[in-house]
């Protein structure tokens, strides 16, 4: 039988199910179909933070949202096109982000009296009608999985636990997707359990097979590759490019690389892949704490390492007198906060974007460090880099912000070509400064205002730094009323001076006459885009522009403010970077804010854009 | 130049036992033979902390409690230094508890001195987790309610494989301990008894005291048998337990002989319950001299000579790795 085949060019998909259905799995492999493929993508994994919640509850439901187009797109998508729901939990949870029209495949099986009940069902919305404007494919994914298995020598359970695989099967043929990548990925995954390997084939094949088979499913789809700009391309998350990126500062540094970390969500897997890379010389030491994971960061550093410690906000505040420290002995030092929903735990595997004022402010004292925000997924592999450049030629510690978005959510990655990536090498200090032949481990570079960095091990630098204010030049500790001003100006000026030394910022106008402009910093640079490209589309002229060095600001960016009628600041807090923006440059920017632990939906942001258009 | 006293005024109180673990350190130094530029020193706050200011050496002032944690970044990244820690009983028992145990356990190649006066000194005379049970300070008028630490049964709980006790004002005991340290692979745990004269003046004096101390003091000799003053000597009872008794009594061949490469912390830890109650018999020298892998070690191990390896092609192939796909 042949079917048709209808050309879309952009999908959304939503897989959910139970914790352990295995969905941030199945997601992540539809999407490596979908990278290797070549359209272009954005991810969203939607989980919550207990390992295996009761099944079929509502707190259990985990999901993965896909965004794939034929052309280049920015967020992982406000509303599902395709909703694939393993339990009645998964339909009620996601059900209201589906718009009319959009097409639900449910795993009838587990639509039991029962299993509705648990989630508040009255009746069983398969057959009650209230699914009326959705396109409802009833499908018994797991007896017909449990059935295509039969032969196998493998428990019932092992038979219902491939569900997943069949589901992934039936959307990899709706959607004609590669499979060489998952078939390949479950050999190496099962390479030690052959009957559980043949089980997991056998139920990708079968879903495929009855996409291919069944009268249910008339069409297939295609999603012409998108036109990328040339080069070699891969799917990456954020944390992911975060670890290449301070992987890849290590080497452009010559520094080795000394990572101090406690296990906390959702920046652990950075942790998980810098061990990895072992025989590249990167040190890693899971600390007993946040703050020895910090200090020894700091310890490392002292030392002459690329000294990074990895973290989420609650980690953070406990970091916060090491990076005082840090501020005083002035080494360099990588902090990397991957925002989370908070305060106190807040949700763990939810995003925000509330530590900004954290990462300026929180610390006792006068106490200045750069702060980056990564915008995207694979920039964080640019922005680790950045913070790199940065602390070395300042020796300073650098904070990045990125945050529970793009840690965990993907896209595809142009890979750089090594040659292109800057020289970023770090010359010690190994002769004395001193006007008579002495070493002045705080007499600074005029230019920078870094002073001197002589590691251990260096005859005749030996010097002691510490916490107490040191005195100008020598070092030593000092009380002088005047020196405390000079220090506490020097360091101020040190980290302002950096604002010469990074980019401007760039403005988007295309029209050159947008009199708003809409201005975000990190993690919500893709739904911004995406909502100011609708309003461009229905006519609207606004610009966009986005700021990944939040302090100091782009030495330009006082003239940009001034320079529109309106500023709309975006944020998932309550104002932070408003709130900075009014206090320095006196600007009254509109600030839109909403803390759901999600990422802003394009649609939401167009009419906010459009009602600021409207009034000016 | 043998001298490695730095150009720094020292600043403590006159009397203050630190000048004595000063000038006993400052003696050793040389004798380490280990270059000055490749010797660090890490310090937490109080006053003992000062100690990285008064020598010519590398040296870091750290913040409160965080030394060993600060220690074990540099120790574990550069093998090659010598990385000593200063810490004190509330420093490195109070609020540094956590990174001074967890340091020890995971064997990390420190020396961590830890002057004990029993006695908050920098914050002004508050009651510390040393100090004895029912202390009068400023902060327990009516007494302190907590049962004090012990810091060689702490350090011993803690896997620590060096561990000893000495005393400020006997530099030779000092200096001989301190070589010990200095020669054990890994972690090492020093508990200085150290003298406050301003907040907590003569809490060792029982120690001190010519007239007494020879009745209190055990002097740890490994391979030789455990003995109080001339006639009287260490047992071991029924259940390990270490007690004191007449020679006469008991006989020369009952004394136990101190053994500190005894794997089995066990006797180690008995021999830390001695001092109870209230200095009555107090081992010094070393308790346990055991040797394990050190951290840095087992971590260059893991690293396999990757740090002279490694270009460009390297880091390209590790970021090319994974599905990949090409758009012309």
């Amino acid at each position: 039988m042949t079917k048709q085949v209808k050309q879309l060019d952009r999908v959304i998909i939503r897989f959910a199910g139970d914790s352990g259905d295995g969905m941030q799995l199945t997601g992540d492999r539809f999407t490596q179909e979908t990278a290797s493929f070549g359209n272009d993508l954005s991810t969203l994994p939607n989980f919550p933070a207990e390992i295996r919640a009761p099944a079929g509850t509502l707190p259990g439901v985990s999901s993965f949202q896909l965004h794939f187009a034929d052309h280049d797109i920015m967020t992982p998508g406000d509303a599902p096109n395709v909703l694939v729901a393993m339990n009645p939990a998964a339909l009620k949870a996601n059900v209201d982000d589906l718009p009319g029209g959009a097409t639900v495949i449910v795993n009838t099986d587990e639509f039991t009296k029962r299993a509705l009940a648990k989630v508040g069902y009255d009746s069983d919305p398969l057959t009650d009608g209230s699914l009326a404007e959705f396109k409802v494919s009833p499908v018994p994914l797991t007896s017909m999985t449990v059935q295509a298995l039969a032969d196998f020598d493998i428990s019932k359970k092992d038979a219902q636990r491939a569900k997943n695989m069949f589901a992934l099967g039936l959307l990899s043929w709706m959607y004609n997707r590669p499979t060489e990548g998952t078939l390949g990925f479950l050999k190496s995954k099962f390479a030690g359990k052959p009957e559980i390997l043949a089980a997991n084939l056998a139920a990708f094949q079968a879903g495929w097979n009855f996409g291919e088979t069944t009268e249910d499913f008339a069409v297939s789809y295609e999603i012409k590759p998108a036109a990328l700009p040339p080069g070699t391309y891969r799917n990456i998350t954020g944390n992911l490019a975060v670890s290449y990126g301070l992987i890849a500062g290590s080497r452009l540094s010559g520094l080795p690389l000394f990572l101090g970390s406690y296990p906390i969500t959702p920046a652990s897997d950075i942790l998980h892949e810098l061990s990895k890379h072992k025989r590249m010389g990167v040190r890693t030491f899971q600390a007993e704490d946040e703050i020895a994971g910090v200090g020894a960061a700091l310890g490392a550093a002292f030392g002459g390492s690329l000294g990074v410690t990895t973290t989420s906000g609650p980690g953070m505040v406990l970091k916060a007198e090491t990076l005082g420290l840090a501020v005083m002995t002035e080494l360099p030092l990588l902090v990397i906060d991957v925002q989370r929903a908070g305060p106190s735990t807040g949700m763990p595997t939810k995003t925000e974007q509330a530590d900004l004022l954290m990462a300026m402010f929180g610390r006792n004292g006068e106490s200045p460090v750069p702060v980056l925000a990564p915008r995207s997924p694979s920039d964080c592999f640019d922005i680790a880099i950045e913070a790199t450049r940065i602390a070395t030629k300042y020796r300073t510690p650098v904070i990045v912000l990125s945050d529970g978005y793009l840690a965990n959510g993907s896209e595809p990655w142009r890979i750089p070509d090594v040659s292109e990536l800057p020289d970023l090498s770090v010359e010690f200090t190994t002769e004395p400064n001193g006007d008579d032949g002495e070493f002045l481990p705080y007499r600074r570079d005029p230019e920078t205002l870094a002073r001197p960095w002589a590691v251990p091990g260096t005859p005749g630098l030996e010097h002691r730094i510490g916490g107490i204010e040191k005195g100008d030049g020598t070092g030593n500790i000092s009380y002088s009323p005047a020196n405390h001003d000079l220090m506490v100006r020097s360091r101020q000026a040190k980290i302002d001076g950096i604002a010469r030394d990074i980019p401007e910022l760039e403005v988007d106008d295309p029209t050159g006459d947008a009199r708003v402009l809409v201005l975000g910093w990190g993690g919500t640079y893709g739904s911004i885009g995406a909502g100011v490209r609708r309003v461009r589309r229905a006519g609207g002229k606004v610009a966009q522009a986005h700021l990944r060095h939040l302090n100091p600001f782009p030495a330009n960016l006082g003239e940009v403010l001034g320079s529109y009628d309106r500023v709309l600041v975006p944020e998932i807090n309550l104002g932070q970077l408003a709130l900075l923006l009014r206090g320095r440059f006196l600007v009254d920017v509109i600030s839109y804010t909403k803390v759901r632990g999600l990422p802003f939906k394009a649609e939401e942001l167009a009419g906010v854009v459009q009602e600021v258009i409207d009034r000016v | 130049m043998k001298d490695f006293k730095s150009d720094q005024e020292v600043r403590w109180c006159p009397g203050c036992g630190d000048y004595a673990i000063l000038a006993a350190f400052q003696g050793f130094l040389p004798e380490l033979g280990v270059p000055r530029e490749n010797i660090v020193i890490v310090s937490g706050i109080g006053c003992s902390s000062r100690f990285p200011y008064y020598l010519s050496t590398y040296g870091m002032h750290s913040i409160h409690g965080r030394a060993p944690a600060i220690a074990t970044g540099l120790a574990a990244s550069r093998p090659d230094l010598s990385v000593w820690v200063i810490t004190g009983d509330g420093d490195g028992l109070s609020i540094g508890g956590n990174h001074l145990i967890h340091a020890l356990r995971r064997n990390v190649n420190i020396n961590v001195l830890l002057f004990n006066n029993r006695i908050y000194g920098l914050t002004k005379g508050q009651y510390s987790p040393t100090s004895e049970a029912g202390k009068i300070t400023k902060s327990s008028p009516m007494g302190s309610l907590d049962t004090p630490f012990n810091p060689v049964s702490l350090a011993l709980g803690a896997e620590a494989g060096f561990v000893a006790r000495t005393i400020d004002s006997d530099r030779q005991h000092l200096t001989s301990v301190l070589r010990a340290a200095a020669d054990h692979e890994g972690a090492s745990f020093v508990e200085i008894y150290q003298n406050c004269p301003i907040f907590n003046d003569d809490a060792f004096e029982p120690l001190k005291d010519p007239a007494e101390r020879d009745m209190r003091l055990l002097r740890m000799e490994h391979g030789e048998p455990l003995r109080v003053g001339a006639d009287r000597g260490v047992v071991m009872g029924d259940y390990g337990e270490l007690k004191v008794a007449d020679i006469a009594e008991v006989g020369e061949d009952a004394l136990v002989r101190h053994d500190a490469h005894r794997a089995d912390p066990g006797y180690a830890f008995a021999l830390s319950r001695m001092d109870y109650p209230a200095f009555e018999h107090v081992p010094i020298g070393v308790f346990r001299d055991t040797s394990r892998p050190t951290y840095d070690e087992l971590m260059a191990e893991q690293l396999g000579g990757a740090e002279s390896r490694g270009g460009a092609e390297e880091l390209a192939s590790l970021l090319a790795g994974g599905d990949t796909w090409t758009v012309r």
